[in-house]
């Protein structure tokens, strides 16, 4: 198995209000198609370190690989592209742009991408749409889905550029327990079957025992990996 | 670039209303712009026709400079070693005339920037019509030379130029003088000089520049009449009048031809210094008031788009995590602002024609001294170019360093809650 995601001895500080060392001597491994959450107490530092992952946050001591690339040290509007390319991103709150309907919310970071043209596009999306069972929604404005629907929106977006890796920040935070289910599902597959890898920082213990390997934080270090 | 257009013109739509009202400031802004410039450039432009119309490009001329400092005593007493001082002297007299006006007449006909020189000789009369007595000037003047300075034909309210030459001892007189003394075409009129003699002259037209202190003094015979009234031999001048292919270069032509002869020659801007300066201060008034009108429009647009980036916080951070740059960031907002600019400059270029054309189409206030029959505005495309650019600009600059915070902002920061 090739290695979707190498960390190096990452260390990280937070300067305001005054120096706090948030994570310390972070180093591992995920492999390609593996469905790893991160777990741990507030404050142990999980969330810090998924968006060093995900190479939102520059400010650190270390080296990260994603799929054997060096991404330390590479400029803003590199990094950029990279995420356009390879990162898809889900969180706790969708944050899908309200004035777009569903379908093109799904279709915005591909047109950003511009390798295919907007009918191309489009179909993609309602593939997506329709694996997440979202496709009767796709012409509804977004601010007018319910939490868990706009949540499957968010995922589907994610996967429109076909990443690599998939990066969730709590994403079953905001939902009751029929769509957590859904959406561990959904991940769980997109895994398996689709060799996605996904990393999710999660307080659900349900959703962690089940998945193929857990990295659990305690103070700003891994505890058993 | 393209998906940075589509979500810009998202969220125009999005807040049509918000949108509409940062457009219209720029609208009222332009708009104020271009009625104002009209308007003002209109009135400029009357004063300077009207200007011209009674004041040659350069009016060559033989100041009255009497020198008292030195008496006819200091020769009487030259050889005495003696300090004299002459007390509060009189004037002597001078001769109004120009020395040698012929030989500056032809000089000044050769002078390839000059088209058309005309001599004159000037002077007080007191028109005399019955027992009525008006005090007022005639130039005495080759009349198809004055007339092709003063364009005299378009100004004829009765008779024409050429009439003066058909008619032995005839006069051309401005209407208010005409009217002031009830007279019209074929009547009889005596004029007396300064000096006592005093000839008749026969009517033959009436002419109105549209400046009542022209109209109502100056009439025109022939130069020769004059010279025969006055008692002055023929080649008796006392101003040249000029008209130059450009008149803009008077001033600097003007200073030329004074040293070249010696005689004070003042160019139309010198002459009509006061109308000048209020041109410039008309310009400056427009700029400043259209200035003003645009910065507090500016003000307007940095205001919503700060708004607007704050309420899209959220947007901008899952756009930068899903790989949208700063610049992507940048040219979105900014080109919201630069969408309300446009479009709000293009709404205010139509608001502020119409409004210049419904100031053109209202009438000016009836005045004897003034010939104007509707508000003067003008409609010169560079002013609308001009607005145009400065209502891009403007939002331009309002919108730009809200769009840079934008780009700035830390996702990590805010997709962390």
């Amino acid at each position: 198995m090739s290695i979707a995601l190498k960390v190096e001895n990452v260390n990280k500080y937070f300067r305001e209000p005054e120096e706090f060392h948030v994570l310390t001597d972070i180093s591992f491994c995920v492999n390609k198609g593996e469905f790893v959450p991160v777990i741990g107490k507030s404050g142990c530092g999980k969330s810090t370190l998924l968006y060093l992952l995900s190479t939102l946050d520059t400010d650190y001591q270390g080296k990260i690989f994603i799929n054997d690339q060096l991404l330390t040290g590479e400029s803003q509007n590199n990094l950029a592209r990279f995420r356009n390319e390879n990162i898809g991103f889900v969180f706790q709150f969708h944050f899908l742009l309200p004035e777009f309907t569903a379908l093109e919310n799904v279709m915005l970071p591909a047109f950003k991408l511009g390798k295919l043209g907007r009918e191309e596009i489009e179909e993609q999306a309602m593939d997506k749409l329709r694996e997440l069972q979202m496709d009767t929604f796709a012409n509804k404005l977004s601010s007018r889905l319910s939490g868990g629907q706009q949540q499957r929106v968010a995922i589907a977006r994610a996967l429109i550029n076909n990443p690599t890796i998939i990066m969730a920040d709590e994403p079953t935070g905001n939902l009751d327990s029929i769509n957590t289910g859904l959406v561990f599902d959904i991940f769980k597959e997109l895994s398996h079957q689709n060799g996605i890898t996904i990393l999710t920082v999660t307080h659900d213990l349900d959703f962690a025992k089940s998945a193929d390997r857990v990295i659990e934080m305690v103070d700003g270090r891994i505890k058993n990996s | 670039m393209m998906v940075d257009t589509l979500i810009a013109k998202r969220h125009l739509m999005a807040n049509k209303k918000q949108t509409l009202v940062a457009m219209l400031g720029v609208t009222f802004g332009i708009a104020m712009f271009i009625l104002m410039i009209s308007f003002m450039i209109g009135v400029n432009q009357f004063m300077e026709d009207t200007m011209l119309s009674s004041t040659p490009d350069i009016h060559i001329y033989n100041d009255i400079k009497t020198d008292y400092t030195v008496s006819i005593a200091g020769d009487y007493f030259k050889n005495k070693n003696l300090l004299v001082s002459v007390r509060h002297p009189k004037p002597k007299h001078v001769n109004l005339n120009l020395k040698n006006a012929n030989g500056i007449i032809n000089d000044l006909r050769s002078d390839p920037g000059i088209t058309q020189v005309s001599p004159f000789l000037s002077t007080q009369v007191f028109y005399n019509y019955g027992p009525v007595q008006i005090n007022g000037y005639i130039n005495g003047v080759n009349i198809i030379d004055e007339s092709k300075i003063f364009d005299l034909r378009s100004k004829m309210t009765e008779g024409q130029p050429e009439d003066l030459l058909n008619t032995d001892k005839g006069i051309i007189m401005g209407r208010g003088l005409a009217n002031k003394l009830n007279l019209v075409v074929g009547d009889m009129v005596t004029l007396t000089t300064p000096a006592g003699t005093s000839m008749s002259f026969r009517v033959v037209g009436i002419f109105a520049i549209g400046i009542g202190t022209i109209d109502d003094t100056r009439s025109y015979i022939n130069l020769a009449n004059v010279q025969q009234l006055m008692g002055k031999d023929r080649s008796y001048i006392t101003d040249i009048n000029i008209k130059l292919i450009n008149n803009k270069l008077a001033p600097s032509k003007a200073g030329e031809l004074y040293k070249k002869y010696n005689y004070k020659s003042d160019d139309w801007q010198t002459a009509n210094s006061s109308v000048m300066a209020s041109n410039i201060v008309r310009n400056v008034l427009t700029y400043v008031v259209s200035i003003t009108l645009l910065t507090v429009a500016g003000f307007g647009i940095y205001n919503i788009m700060n708004m607007t980036i704050k309420n899209k916080m959220k947007d901008i951070a899952i756009l930068k995590a899903q790989g949208f740059s700063g610049h992507d960031i940048v040219r979105i907002f900014l080109s919201q602002s630069l969408f309300i600019g446009f479009f709000g400059a293009l709404m205010g270029e139509v608001l502020g024609f119409l409004l210049a054309y419904a100031l053109s189409r209202v009438p000016f206030p009836h005045n004897d001294f003034i010939s104007l029959k509707y508000f003067p505005v003008i409609f010169n495309p560079a002013h609308y170019l001009f607005g145009l650019v400065f209502g891009v600009i403007t939002p331009f600059i309002a919108g730009l360093m809200p769009s840079i915070k934008a780009s700035r902002i830390d996702p990590v920061v805010i997709l962390r809650g």
